[in-house]
C-alpha cells in the first residue's frame, strides 16, 4: 500500500534528474494511442485516449483500480481490441497484428509461469517460437538467467522458486525475445515491502542497460515515482496528467491529481489581485496568500491552492505570534493549534487547527533525535511557505 | 501445522475413520475373497455347484482337506483355452477404441463447456448428466430401434443420400462401440471438464505474448497441464468398457464376445462356477496395472504441489 505520506525532500523524488526527454525527444514515439475508445457492456474502460510513449523510456501507467491502466496495457499487447481509434508501434497500426506476431512482450502480474515447464524452458519459450537454432536459445537462455540472477536455477520448476525468484524468471521470460516494449503489470504487487523496493531499483537498473521501453502499470504512487522517467495519471477511463513524477508532484493539473499523489492541503478561495510574479488568493475566512507560477486566470476566478505537507516552515513558541508582533502583514502565513501529532520516524506529520476550524496538515523531518517532542499537542504553531510552494489549481 | 498425530482421538472419532475401511472389508475384500476361493474349486453338479465346500463341523482336519482340495486347474483352463484370450483382447480392443473416439469427441466438449460464460457453465454440467435421469437399459433399446435396419440412423442416411442400400448396423462391433461412447461420454467429458476449467487462462495469453498461435498454445501448454484429467477420464472409461457386459449383449453380435458376456455365459449357461471367478480374477489383475499407475501418477502430481 502506498504510504499515507509522500516523499519528503530527504527522499528525492523520482528520476527527475535525468535528461529523459532531451533524449527521447529527437525520436518518433515507440507507442501512441490515437484517441483509443473500450467499452465493456456499460462501462467505458478506457475513453477516447490519446498518449505517446517514447522510444526508450520507462513509463508508468498510475491510477486507482478500474481506472482503465490495464486496459490500456492489454490493448497494447493484444489481449483487448479498441472499440475506437488506433494504436501505433513504432509507426505502425496494429489493429490487426494478433497477440503472437506482436513485438511486445508482457510480464504478468501473476507471472503466469507454465507449470510444466523448468525455468530454462518458461525462458526458452518464446525463443523456440521463433524456431532460433538450439545453441542460439541455450545461449539466449543463459544471458537471460545471467541478467535476473538465476544462474543455475535453470532446472527448477516454478512451485521450486520463492516469489522473488518467480518474479525475476517472469521477467526474463518476457525479455528473452528482446521486444521492443516490455509491458509490466503490476509486476510487483505480489512481493513484500522490502523486496519491492529493491526490485525496484534492479528494475530501473535493468531499464538502462537495455534501453527497452519499458511501460508499467501501478496503481502504487510511491512505485511510479521512483521508477518511471514519465508518468501518466489515468482516472476514469481518462489520462488526468501526463508529466515527469516532480512535474505531477510539484505542479499537479487538477485538484484530483494532487490528491491522488501524494498528501496535499487544498484550500479554495478566489483570486484577489494579479501581479507580474503571481497571483494574489483569498479564502472565505479572508486570509490572504501568494502564489508564484499561477496559469493564466482572471481576478475573481475560484481557485485552489496545493500546498504539499513538507513545504510547510513550522514555527514554534514566540516566532509562532512573531510575524503578527511585527506588524507586517504576514505573507502566507497561519497560525493554529496542533490537533494531532503522528510521529513516522524519517517525519512527523502535524494536524494544524485555525481559527476557524480549518485543518491544515504540515510534515517535518526528523533531523536530529530528540528525546522530548519540540512539538506538542496544543502547541501554538505558525505555518508558513514560500510563494512558488504552491500550486494553484483551476480544475 | 499443527501436528494432529498425538492428538488423542476418541472411539466415536475412530469408528468414524474406520467406516469406510470396514465398509470395503465388507463389500469388497470379502466378496472378492469367496469369488477367488471360488475360482480355486472345480465344479461340481452339486449345491453350491462347486466343490470343495468347506465343512466346519469336521474341525481343523477338516480346513485341512479343504486347503488341499483346492486346485488352480480353472486357470490351467483359461490359458490353454484361446476362447478366453481372444475374450479379453477383443475387450481390450473394443475398451481402447472406444476410449480414444470417447477422447476425440470429449475434449472440444469439456475445451467449450470450460470456455462458455461463467453462468453458463453450471447448465452446461446438467446437460452433460441429463441421460442419467433415464434408464440406461430404455437408453440402450433406443439405439437398438435408431440402429435396426430400417431405424432412425438408416432413414436418415438414405434419406440425405449418403448410402444407396441401408447397412447393417445392430450386432456389430460398430454399434457396440456407439452404445458405449453414447453411454460413457459424461465420464469422459466431467474429469477433462474440471481439469480444463482449472486451468489458468492468463497461461494462454503468457502463450500467445511469446509467439504461440492458439492452436499451437493448446498443444504446448494446454495439454500437458490436463493430461492428469486426460488420464481420469480415460481410466474412468476404459476400464469399466473393458468388463462392459449389457451394450455388446445388446448391441452386439453372438461371434465376437467380450469378456463381460464369456463371464456371464461360464455362469449362468454353463453353470461353471470356478472358471466364471477365475476370468473375473484374471480381469481384476489385469486392471490394477493401469489403476495402480495411475494412483502413482496423481500422487507423485500431488507431492509436487503442480
Amino acid at each position: 500500500m502506498p504510504r499515507a505520506v509522500a516523499p519528503t525532500p530527504a527522499r528525492p523524488a523520482g528520476r527527475d534528474a535525468r535528461p529523459a526527454g532531451d533524449r527521447a525527444e529527437k525520436h518518433r514515439p515507440m507507442v501512441r494511442f490515437d484517441t483509443v475508445t473500450r467499452r465493456f457492456a456499460d462501462v467505458t474502460a478506457v475513453d477516447r485516449l490519446g498518449l505517446d510513449i517514447r522510444e526508450g523510456e520507462f513509463f508508468a501507467l498510475l491510477g486507482p483500480s478500474g481506472c482503465g491502466k490495464t486496459t490500456l496495457l492489454r490493448m497494447l499487447a493484444g489481449f483487448e481490441r479498441p472499440d475506437d481509434g488506433r494504436i501505433l508501434l513504432a509507426g505502425e497500426d496494429i489493429a490487426a497484428v494478433p497477440p503472437w506476431q506482436r513485438p511486445v512482450n508482457m510480464m504478468f502480474q501473476s507471472y503466469a509461469l507454465f507449470p510444466h515447464l523448468t525455468v530454462a524452458g518458461n525462458i526458452a519459450f518464446g525463443l523456440k517460437q521463433e524456431r532460433l537454432p538450439r545453441p542460439e536459445i541455450d545461449a539466449r537462455v543463459a544471458e537471460m538467467l545471467r541478467l535476473v540472477r538465476l544462474e543455475g536455477l535453470g532446472g527448477r520448476r516454478p512451485h521450486q522458486l520463492s516469489g522473488g525468484q518467480r518474479q525475476r524468471v517472469a521477467l526474463a521470460r518476457a525479455l528473452a525475445k528482446h521486444p521492443k516494449v516490455l509491458l509490466l503489470d503490476e509486476p510487483l504487487a505480489a512481493l513484500d515491502k522490502k523486496l519491492r523496493e529493491e526490485t525496484q531499483f534492479e528494475l530501473m537498473a535493468l531499464q538502462e542497460r537495455l534501453a527497452t521501453t519499458f511501460v508499467i502499470v501501478t496503481h502504487d504512487q510511491e512505485e511510479a515515482m521512483t521508477m518511471a522517467d514519465r508518468i501518466g495519471v489515468m482516472n476514469h477511463g481518462r489520462l488526468a496528467q501526463v508529466g515527469t513524477p516532480a512535474e505531477i508532484y510539484e505542479q499537479p493539473r487538477s485538484r484530483w491529481v494532487a490528491g491522488f499523489i501524494g498528501d496535499v492541503n487544498l484550500i479554495d478561495g478566489t483570486v484577489a489581485a494579479i501581479a507580474s510574479d503571481g497571483i494574489e488568493i483569498a479564502d472565505a475566512a479572508g486570509r490572504r496568500f501568494r502564489a508564484a507560477g499561477a496559469p493564466p486566470v482572471q481576478t475573481g476566478d475560484a481557485v485552489t491552492l496545493a500546498v504539499r505537507p513538507e513545504k510547510f516552515a513550522v514555527a514554534t513558541g514566540a516566532d509562532a505570534a512573531g510575524a503578527d508582533v511585527a506588524g507586517a502583514a504576514p505573507v502566507n502565513s497561519v497560525a493554529g493549534k496542533v490537533a494531532d501529532i503522528g510521529y513516522l520516524g524519517d517525519i512527523s506529520v502535524y494536524k494544524v487547527r485555525l481559527d476557524d476550524g480549518t485543518v491544515l496538515k504540515a510534515s517535518v523531518t526528523n533531523a536530529h533525535r530528540h528525546t522530548t517532542p519540540a512539538i506538542g499537542w496544543d502547541d501554538t504553531v505558525r505555518l508558513s511557505f514560500p510563494p512558488a510552494a504552491a500550486a494553484v489549481l483551476t480544475e | 501445522m499443527p501436528d494432529v498425530t498425538d492428538r488423542r482421538t476418541s472411539p466415536g472419532e475412530r469408528l468414524i475413520v474406520a467406516l469406510p475401511y470396514l465398509w470395503l472389508v465388507a463389500f469388497f475384500l470379502v466378496p472378492f475373497l469367496i469369488v477367488g476361493r471360488i475360482s480355486l474349486s472345480q465344479t461340481a453338479i452339486a449345491q453350491p455347484p462347486y466343490t470343495p465346500v468347506l465343512d466346519l463341523s469336521a474341525g481343523l482336519s477338516g480346513i485341512a482337506d479343504f486347503v488341499r482340495a483346492l486346485s488352480t486347474e480353472t486357470y490351467g483352463l483359461i490359458a490353454s483355452d484361446d476362447l478366453y484370450l481372444f475374450s479379453y483382447l477383443k475387450s481390450l480392443q473394443v475398451a481402447l477404441v472406444s476410449t480414444a473416439i470417447l477422447l476425440v469427441i470429449g475434449l472440444p466438449i469439456a475445451h467449450a463447456m470450460a470456455r462458455a460464460p461463467a453462468r453458463l457453465q453450471p447448465l452446461l454440467v446438467v446437460a452433460v448428466m441429463l441421460p442419467f435421469w433415464t434408464s440406461f437399459l430404455i437408453r440402450i433399446y433406443a439405439w437398438m430401434t435408431i440402429l435396426q435396419h430400417d431405424g432412425l440412423l438408416n432413414q436418415a442416411l438414405l434419406a440425405l443420400g449418403l448410402v444407396d442400400t441401408p447397412p447393417v448396423w445392430l450386432a456389430t462391433d460398430t454399434a457396440v462401440i456407439i452404445g458405449i461412447v453414447y453411454s460413457y461420454l459424461p465420464f469422459m467429458v466431467l474429469p477433462l471438464y474440471a481439469s480444463l476449467q482449472k486451468l489458468d487462462e492468463t497461461l494462454m495469453e503468457a502463450a500467445a505474448d511469446l509467439g504461440c498461435p492458439r492452436w499451437k498454445s493448446f498443444w504446448l501448454v494446454t495439454v500437458p497441464l490436463i493430461l492428469p484429467g486426460v488420464g481420469a477420464g480415460c481410466l474412468l472409461c476404459m476400464i469399466p468398457i473393458v468388463g462392459e457386459f449389457v451394450i455388446p449383449d445388446l448391441l452386439g453380435s453372438s461371434e465376437t464376445m467380450m469378456i463381460g458376456q464369456t463371464l456371464w455365459t461360464e455362469f449362468f449357461s454353463n453353470k461353471d462356477w470356478p472358471v466364471a471367478s477365475a476370468i473375473a480374477v484374471v480381469l481384476l489383475v489385469l486392471l490394477v496395472g493401469p489403476i495402480a499407475g495411475y494412483e502413482a501418477l496423481q500422487s507423485r502430481q500431488i507431492r509436487e504441489g503442480r
